[in-house]
């Protein structure tokens, strides 16, 4: 008896062409030079204690099998470190895969919450990571200016971050509630 | 030399004393560093770059025209922020599709990319600018300090885009810079590894990250090194908070000092604890720079 099931069959209506052609159109033609030689599992650190697989990510790109990639959590164990793409002898440009993926997954909507709130924090800020009573006031005791001269500084500069968010439909994608200035509900 | 000068979030939002370091730093190496008045987060790699790239190539872009009207190359001390604005720049320089299609974006805020200038990174700056020996004058109190280099992920890879170094494997500039300080640059396991933090996995999943750190800490930690030294105020967060973390998630007791590079200039010459704001990192500095003081006054009478 076999241990192969249907659902663990691959044919060609599992491969959506649409999501390969999205690597090659974004000029990610390197994707198609991968021999599965292994060498950026081989090397990544995340790999080695999440269910991370580089080489079969890349594989499953190049198939097409969009919804795997996609839905899959271990897509977002990557830290861009990039040893993979240094060693790889194809010169395959894994991390700009793992970055499109991610971008093709998050317009689907997997986006986590904490990435979401640090889009949020850029729109209302300016800054990923925003200034706090304590760091000014550490920046007044060394003689710095309390607040940075960024958009901290200056709310003119954060108008033109926030227009630029609305104009490419960032504060869409995340959620932004501009009357609340927080994340819609889920 | 003029430069502009990249603040970015993490450093002058929560580590003020590296930019304080930098600023006496450049004024002691005559490098005039100029506020980029507006500028933004660069926008974070991890989260940007992963959701949706138009969005970070525009914020990028946006934060790229300011150093272009001030007419001045860019430098920043964040590996994060020098990946995403070098990508970018290289991005928009070489592809005029992607240009077009940002500046329109760009269009709405009055501004145009235009490609006239370079992005570096402050160690780039100290090694290929300043000079060795041009930096080594400035040492008035050589720091007698066993460190652990920490280059970090984005300051040399890919290292085809950036060509600080040939190769990432075995690189030697921070050794180099570290070593002009007195400091010793002390081999240990993985050190090019990264810290974890990056990709936006330290917001997606601290427990992975936190294991990523635990290993680089306890690979420092074996060879023995007083402190840490970095590139990149992300990474410096993640070896500071996070050794903390470490220790609370693991009941380890690690306790390795961190200082960004520009920190350590600030020991060697002579700045204070307080004036570098090592006083408020959550992993106590005072016996690395105690040490690092003795030695000093040892030498000094000898």
């Amino acid at each position: 008896m076999t241990l192969l099931t249907d659902k663990e069959l691959l044919n060609m209506d599992s491969l959506d062409k649409d999501f390969t052609a999205a690597f090659i159109d974004a000029g990610i033609e390197s994707v198609q030079h991968c021999f599965q030689c292994g060498t950026c599992s081989g090397s990544c650190p995340s790999g080695r204690r999440t269910p991370y697989k580089v080489r079969q990510l890349v594989r499953k790109c190049l198939l097409g099998l969009k919804d795997e990639v996609i839905s899959d959590d271990a897509l977002w164990m990557c830290t861009t470190c990039y040893t993979c793409q240094e060693r790889c002898p194809r010169s395959v440009v894994i991390v700009d895969i793992v970055k499109k993926a991610r971008n093709i997954a998050a317009h689907a909507g997997y986006m986590a919450k904490p990435h979401r709130m640090t889009g949020l924090f850029v729109i209302n800020t300016g800054h990923g990571v925003p200034i706090n009573p304590v760091t000014k006031e550490l920046r007044a005791r060394v003689g710095l200016s309390e607040l940075p001269p960024t958009t901290h500084m200056f709310p003119e500069a954060l108008k033109e971050v926030q227009t630029i968010c609305k104009a490419t439909g960032f504060d869409e994608l995340i959620g932004y509630d501009e009357e609340t200035g927080e994340l819609k509900p889920e | 030399m003029e430069i502009a000068y990249f603040l970015g979030c993490i450093m002058n939002n929560r580590y003020p004393g590296v930019e304080k370091a930098t600023r006496i730093l450049f004024d002691a190496l005559d490098i005039k560093l100029k506020d980029m008045e507006g500028a933004s987060c660069c926008p974070a790699p991890g989260v940007f770059g992963s959701f949706d790239e138009k969005t970070w190539a525009s914020i990028a872009a946006r934060n790229l025209t300011i150093a272009e009207d001030m007419g001045l190359d860019l430098m920043t001390e964040c590996n994060g922020c020098f990946g995403s604005l070098l990508e970018a720049n290289n991005m928009l320089k070489d592809n005029p599709e992607k240009k077009e299609e940002i500046n329109e974006v760009l269009s709405e805020v009055g501004r145009e990319f235009k490609g006239t200038i370079d992005v570096k990174h402050f160690a780039q700056i100290l090694r290929d600018d300043v000079g060795y020996e041009k930096l080594a004058s400035i040492v008035e109190k050589p720091v007698n300090l066993n460190v652990a280099a920490h280059y970090g992920c984005h300051f040399l890879k890919p290292t085809k885009e950036v060509g600080i170094e040939s190769s990432a494997e075995d690189p030697t500039i921070l050794d180099e810079l570290i070593e002009i300080t007195g400091a010793k640059s002390v081999p240990y396991k993985d050190k090019m590894m990264c810290c974890g933090a990056g990709g936006g996995l330290r917001s997606r999943d601290i427990d992975v990250t936190l294991s990523f750190t635990k290993e680089k800490l306890e690979n420092m930690q074996a060879a023995g090194v007083d402190a840490i030294v970095n590139v990149c105020p992300f990474c410096h967060l993640q070896f500071d908070v996070g050794q903390d973390e470490v220790n609370k998630k693991y009941g380890t007791d690690f306790h390795i000092p961190v200082f960004h590079l520009a920190q350590l200039y600030g020991v060697a010459m002579g700045l204070s604890e307080d004036e570098l704001t090592m006083n408020n990192h959550l992993i106590d500095a005072s016996p690395a720079l105690a040490k690092a003081l003795a030695e000093y006054d040892k030498l000094a009478t000898e």
